[in-house]
């Protein structure tokens, strides 16, 4: 790329330029020149910290990826993922900073100049870090990592680490910052401003579908968790009444008593794992809880729509304070766990399945599919979505984002290291019986381990007692072909957590604690998903139909939340139905499409990063779109055009309708005609997604890359940025303030609260 | 004597500062920032109780759905 250009210093910022505060305040921001020379000032003690973390990183990455000894412990990978964190915020979020964001603590941020002390408010940067991360995380770090085990521990554990500080963070700070620039504006919003209209609805429709995929394979780990297991029916179940409870007390009894009601919620829950256990082995609790994966599916199905029209006072917004409490303190116990258990790790670096396109777990060679399978926990489209949902109406100071954004998303690829770690502890042999599907193994503990056996893998002799004793020690008739990722967390957590408290006697709890939390975030984001697409489908109808654009309009809302749970629920039907497996066919389109909107996401920041005439830094942004693009791109086109029947969905219908037209009665793992038309009809589904997904990749890209060479050819173009408004506040902007950042703060400080100057802005309006 | 408070004090103070973060992160401070701007922004007129506050919330997400990621 050519120098920067000079349009560099366009209108927006020279506005900026000349921001003059109120001098009857201390400064608003401290002096570049001070913070500059506060970086710039090496003293030893600081280089010793900054070589140790080095030294201890590059000790654990060797360890992980050069040591080939029996075992590996675990603790390499938390030193290797913490240390590589640490190195690539300091620097490389340092670097995108300086000279792409290029955050002006003068400028007040919308949470300052729209403040209506509702949905803007300027937050603590550490509280809006807790509120940012919780919204981010999800079941997707938990369950792509187990999954992607099948290849071995190492291509997960690059991807997941470098994959964040190269694309994932860097994608969910800028959407962070851009939208923050632009007075909080949502993904679709700045799409269609930065790629016209074509591309800004093409952006809308893939949305639209990813979000009725993403829910519906989210809705299929839990069926999958939850079939025939009375305990995970009992107690997942029962998160809905405790749910309705904490909203009535919320409601009438104890308005705004927020934490008090999640405690009480977190012990109803806890007492609901206990008594799982209990009525499980009851007959009557058997006969009335041990459902098959059909009705689930149906059930969840019945539940998505009431909970989507329900309001939210009810069962949205207390399960989400529930989802909250459990996500933060599962995931501290999972870290503090493995930091003492430190688990043994026996399985290869690269497994057999790493260069071959059959693994039994998700089908496909290393690259593309590693890359789909992980998606969430290294680079995640959703988190667009959130970092210009509610996080930019929040930000204190603009220097925050950089914590918040980038930062937030470190941990979360953290909680992704976790899972792979927990996933990677139990036995190579219980994992693939876990993992294959019933199409492979039958369904029973002799059939998988003949089927495991059969694989050829070095160092794995499963025999029948470890499936049964273990399904024992968990409280589950059988841990067979339990596949969709869920279960398998739960085995490891279970575990490294019975290491720790309880013992054997204590395992079935904490598989069913693990279950538990899993099924509480995917159903909060199974509702508020629908919720989400139903509202982007009234918009849309509502441009045709203006009656729809009115929300509280009960027809409207009806009809718009039907269509998108027919959406999902039609898929997870036949994912739930499938006859060659369901997680293992499905999963890739969830990971195809998260890493479309990533995608999007990334086009519209490079657009916007060449807008700004910052051609220098581009490649910031262009490197993992790019990465981006050709993963999704190219396993679109593995799953459309592949002739492997493993692989390609066409090429599996092809063979299907082939043997049907001969008139064969079996085929493959078909035993039944029936059971070979479910197959035609599944990969006719996933096959018109694969094009549909690909087609609206593309041309987003395209209008991405036509507005970009656009910007390059005139050198900028006009900043869609809301004019700078002055700030009236000040905040530090990292995790630990500098020790200028910490004098500025106390002199704020110190200012009494009915300062004549404090509050001036929010009289002026 | 002296050290055994100092370190009694350090513990309360970090207790309160964890429930504080508890507290503001799953959003129960949004009353108290509310009133707080209210009091700035319109003196002199009446804030919306408690009560009537936590229903407007509601209601307002009920309006404006929010995401949840996967």
């Amino acid at each position: 790329m050519s120098e920067e250009r000079p349009a560099e210093r366009g209108p927006a910022h020279s506005r900026s330029d000349v921001l003059v505060q109120d001098p009857n305040l201390p400064p608003v921001a401290v002096d570049p020149g001070t913070l500059a020379a506060e970086e710039r000032r090496w003293p030893p003690a600081k280089i010793a910290l900054w070589v140790a973390i080095a030294l201890l990183g590059g000790v654990a990455w060797s360890m992980i990826a050069l040591v080939r000894g029996e075992t590996i412990n675990a603790i390499w990978f938390v030193f290797a993922a913490v240390c590589t964190y640490l190195i690539a915020y300091r620097f490389y979020s340092k670097l995108i900073e300086n000279k792409i964001t290029r955050p002006n603590d003068l400028r007040a941020t919308p949470a300052e100049y729209k403040a209506d002390g509702k949905d803007y408010h300027a937050t603590d940067r550490r509280v809006l870090y807790g509120h940012h991360f919780a919204a981010i995380a999800g079941a997707g770090p938990l369950v792509g990592p187990v999954l992607a085990a099948q290849m071995g521990y190492l291509p997960g554990t690059l991807w997941i680490i470098f994959g964040v500080i190269l694309a994932g963070a860097v994608q969910d700070y800028l959407v962070l910052f851009f939208s923050m620039r632009r007075g909080g504006r949502s993904l679709g919003q700045m799409a269609r401003e930065e790629l016209g209209v074509i591309g800004g609805t093409a952006a809308l429709i893939a949305t639209l579908t990813i979000m009725i995929i993403i829910v519906a394979i989210l809705a299929l780990v839990v069926v999958n968790a939850l079939g025939e297991s009375p305990w995970g029916v009992f107690s997942v179940a029962m998160t809905i009444p405790i749910a309705l409870f904490m909203g009535v007390y919320l409601r009438f009894l104890r308005p705004g008593k927020v934490s008090e009601v999640s405690l009480i919620g977190f012990v109803l829950l806890i007492a609901a794992i206990v008594a799982g256990g209990l009525i499980a082995e009851t007959s009557w609790g058997q006969a009335l809880f041990t459902l098959d994966r059909t009705t689930i599916a149906w059930g969840i199905i019945i539940y998505g729509f009431i909970a989507a029209v329900l309001p939210v006072w009810l069962l949205l917004a207390p399960r989400d304070y529930l989802s909250t409490f459990m996500k933060i303190g599962t995931i501290v116990m999972l870290a503090v766990a493995i930091v003492l258990v430190r688990p043994e790790i026996n399985v290869p670096a690269m497994s057999e399945f790493a260069g071959r396109a059959d693994g039994p777990v998700v089908p496909g060679t290393l690259f593309p599919f590693l890359f789909v399978t992980i998606a969430c926990g290294a680079l995640s489209g959703f988190h667009a979505l959130i970092s210009s949902g509610t996080t930019p109406k929040m930000v204190h100071k603009e220097r925050q984002t950089r914590f918040i954004g980038y930062g937030g998303m470190l941990m979360e690829s953290f909680v992704a290291v976790m899972a792979l770690v927990a996933a990677l502890s139990i036995d190579r042999g219980i994992y693939f019986a876990m993992n294959s599907s019933a199409a492979a193994t039958g369904g029973t503990v002799e059939g998988a381990v003949a089927f495991v056996n059969s694989l050829g893998l070095t160092g794995v002799n499963l025999t029948p007692e470890m499936l049964t004793s273990l399904a024992a020690n968990v409280g589950e008739e059988s841990v067979v072909s339990r596949t969709g990722g869920a279960p398998t967390l739960a085995v490891g957590l279970a575990q490294i957590m019975q290491g720790l408290i309880g013992g054997l006697g204590m395992m079935g709890f904490w598989y069913h604690f693990a279950i538990m939390f899993e099924a509480l975030f995917i159903l909060t984001a199974v509702d508020a998903g629908t919720r989400v697409a139903r509202f982007m489908l009234q918009d849309t109808i509502g441009n045709f139909i203006p009656q729809f654009k009115d929300v509280s309009w009960r027809p409207g809302v009806w009809i718009c939340t039907a269509i998108m749970v027919a959406g999902w629920g039609y898929i997870l039907i036949l994912g739930v139905t499938d006859p060659l497996g369901g997680i293992n066919t499905f999963f890739p389109l969830f990971g195809i499409a998260n890493q479309l909107l990533a995608a999007i996401a990334l086009a519209v920041c490079m657009a916007i990063v060449a807008k700004q005439g910052t051609f220098k830094y581009l490649w910031v942004v262009a490197v993992p779109l790019t990465f981006a693009a050709v993963i999704t791109i190219t396993a679109s086109i593995l799953k459309i055009f592949s002739p492997d029947p493993r692989v390609g969905y066409w090429a599996n219908n092809f063979a299907y309708r082939d043997a049907l037209a001969r008139g064969e009665t079996s085929f493959g793992p078909s035993p039944d005609v029936a059971s070979m038309e479910a197959v035609v009809r599944n990969t006719t589904v996933q096959g018109t997604l694969s094009i549909v997904f690909v087609v609206l990749t593309i041309i987003v890209i395209l209008m991405a890359a036509i507005a970009t060479i656009k910007s390059w050819r005139s050198g900028g173009g006009r900043s869609a940025e809301e004019p700078a408004v002055v700030s009236r506040t000040y905040a530090p902007a990292g995790l630990i303030p500098s020790p200028a950042e910490k004098e500025l703060e106390d002199r704020w400080n110190a200012l009494p609260v009915d300062h004549p100057h404090l509050h001036l802005f929010h009289r002026s309006h | 004597m002296a050290a055994g408070e100092q370190a009694l004090g350090r513990v309360r103070a970090g207790w309160q500062g964890f429930v504080w973060y508890v507290k503001a992160v799953l959003g129960e401070d949004a009353y108290q920032v509310y009133l707080d701007h209210h009091r700035r922004v319109h003196p002199g007129t009446e804030p919306m109780s408690e009560r009537e506050f936590w229903r407007d919330k509601m209601d307002r997400q009920d309006r404006n759905p929010q995401g949840r990621c996967c």
